[in-house]
């Protein structure tokens, strides 16, 4: 029996269909794996890891694991737990998502609305910025922000998470105003609206979805972000995955393997928080950011 | 009379200059931090600096030590290797995923996200998970032995011949559900009626992908390209992550030799014109995308 489809018009007979599941579900299968892995010996005593089978079941759960590195295992020098961590990237990633958002918006608005004699060549620039191998950048940037006094710091992390996203935020917004009816501002223009009062009453009402995109997308990638991390913070302002990488690759004593599923977990919860939560925005930001239009 | 007209004067001028004050910010610091970025970073790769940046002018001596640098060499052909790999396995996951889940298939919205969420993962994890599960010692071999495959060996991630490949691996596994997502959006904007016309003249489903959908998709095509390559030669976490480069150099790459010969081995000179190498890379791709897709839009 074959099976119409009216969205795509293309017949496939059952022998197919049930290749077709098979395919699928293997590959669902490859893509949960390792997080299964995760969950599964995360919740395992160390014993049962180096004896056992990875796929198991745990024979005695046990929260052991995540307490310990939510609170007591050794970053670094001292068993502090990634705790204090997490609360370094929470202090980063919120200033950096909420100014990179705001700037992006408003020059996608300037961008669309208030166009000018080459604001492409402008937008251009900008554009390739986000697409800069971040090592042309390194050595100067640790420089700067040591002259600037902000080397090793929460607000200096910030600042560098600015400046490399707000390129993309206002990519976003360019694209999203761009559809916007130039014609309502013009209208709102001649009856005497300003600049920013078109911008509050008119185009940001209508800005929720793309909001939400830019908001995920800096969410994400701001806080999975190792190479500024790994660069520029210090202890009292290192970010969640150098933490992990610390806990992970640190030489001494016993690999706590459980600990290590734990820790990647916790590390991994926020940004999978937000997929779950808002995944349909999460694909949509991934899109505009690769095809642009 | 000529007062209030001056007053309208300027406030119209005013008017006209905010936008342009509000964009400066943000165009200030992509000009500093970017691009005079770029330009101190390129005159410091033909300076003698090495803990420090330090301005003695050396000409090209840093890039025939670099380009003679055995290290170096590695590194190149490592990203080679990693890049083609990662980009033709990607797309070619991604696409046959895409066609797939294109075929009314029951559970789509069960199976995409299984696809895609490892896209909202740092590579720090997708290396943390990985490593464990390549380990031999624990892992999928471990696993093998215990359900009685005895002489199932897959040690990939601790052999030297076979290490890049496990980068590979994971760096697909995050990865190809985005190129996936991509592809189906490309499948789903294609119109129908040519589809039902093509399928009224006898096409088989296989040519009818090969002859019509297919070629259809380039865009799509070029995009993956585009992003897989420049995410390809950015690669710096997942490695640090999966192998820290080795075992000995051997998934070394370009973004983590930079590293090691700038902030570690003192040679601050060598890292800022390996640095240039990767930048040189990835314009020579961008440039010309982002180019044409400008040009197009306006």
């Amino acid at each position: 029996m074959a099976v119409a489809s009216a969205e795509n018009a293309v017949r496939t007979g059952r022998f197919t269909r049930t290749f077709i599941y098979l395919f699928l579900l293997l590959f669902a299968l490859f893509y949960l794996m390792p997080l299964l892995v995760m969950i599964l010996n995360s919740l395992k005593p160390l014993a049962e890891i180096r004896g056992g089978n990875m796929l198991a079941l745990p024979k005695q759960w046990t929260i052991e694991p995540w307490l310990s590195a939510w609170s007591t295992a050794q970053v670094g020098v001292e068993p502090t737990g990634l705790k204090p961590f997490f609360w370094n990237s929470i202090k980063m990633v919120v200033p950096a998502v909420v100014l990179s958002t705001v700037m992006g918006a408003l020059n996608g608005y300037v961008l669309t609305k208030w166009r000018f004699r080459g604001d492409t060549i402008l937008f251009g620039l900008m554009l390739f910025a986000c697409f800069i191998p971040f090592q042309i950048v390194l050595i100067p940037m640790a420089r700067v922000l040591g002259l600037l006094g902000l080397a090793g710091s929460t607000p200096g992390l910030v600042l560098v998470h600015l400046v490399y996203g707000v390129g993309f935020t206002t990519l976003y917004f360019r694209n999203y105003y761009a559809a916007f009816p130039t014609e309502l501002v013009r209208a709102a223009q001649i009856d005497g609206a300003g600049f920013f009062r078109i911008f509050w009453r008119i185009l940001l009402p209508s800005s929720g979805p793309i909001v939400v995109v830019s908001v995920i997308w800096q969410f994400t990638n701001i806080w999975n972000d190792f190479l500024f991390g790994a660069s520029f913070a210090d202890l009292d302002s290192m970010p969640m995955t150098v933490a992990l990488n610390n806990l992970v690759s640190s030489s001494t004593g016993v690999k706590e393997y459980n600990v290590h599923f734990a820790g990647a977990i916790l590390a991994a919860l926020p940004t999978l928080l937000v997929y779950i939560v808002a995944g349909r925005y999460f694909v949509r930001g991934l899109m505009a950011g690769s095809v642009k239009g | 009379m000529a007062l209030p007209s001056a007053r309208a004067d300027f406030k119209t001028r005013l008017q006209n200059l905010i936008p342009k004050l509000v964009l400066s910010p943000s165009l200030a610091m992509v000009l500093v931090f970017v691009y005079g970025f770029i330009i101190f970073t390129v005159y410091l790769s033909f300076t003698d600096s090495r803990i420090l940046p330090s301005f003695g002018w050396v000409g090209f001596e840093n890039y025939d030590k670099l380009f003679r640098l055995r290290h170096w060499d590695i590194a190149v052909a490592n990203l080679a290797v990693f890049a083609s790999l990662y980009i033709i396995i990607s797309t070619v996951i991604g696409l046959s995923l895409a066609i797939f889940l294109d075929q009314k298939i029951r559970g789509e919205g069960f199976l995409r996200p299984i696809y895609l969420y490892p896209m909202a993962l740092s590579f720090i994890v997708t290396g943390t998970a990985w490593k464990w599960l390549l380990d031999p010692g624990i892992g999928l071999e471990h696993t093998m032995h215990l359900w009685g495959w005895a002489s199932f060996k897959f040690d990939w991630i601790k052999n030297r011949d076979y290490a890049i490949y496990t980068v590979v691996l994971a760096a697909v596994w995050q990865s190809s559900g985005f190129v996936m997502a991509m592809f189906l959006a490309g499948l789903r904007g294609i119109d129908n009626e040519i589809l039902k016309a093509a399928q009224m003249d006898g096409a088989s489903n296989w040519n009818l992908y090969r002859r019509i959908i297919i070629p259809q998709l380039r865009p799509a095509f070029l995009s993956a390209f585009v992003i897989l390559s420049h995410l390809a030669i950015k690669s710096y976490d997942l490695v640090i992550a999966l192998t820290g480069g080795g075992p000995g150099r051997a998934t070394e790459l370009p973004a983590t030799f930079m590293y090691s010969y700038t902030f570690t081995r003192n040679q601050m000179g060598i890292g800022a014109s390996s640095a240039v190498m990767m930048l040189m890379t990835i314009a020579a791709i961008m440039v010309p995308y982002l180019y044409a897709e400008l040009k197009e839009k306006s």
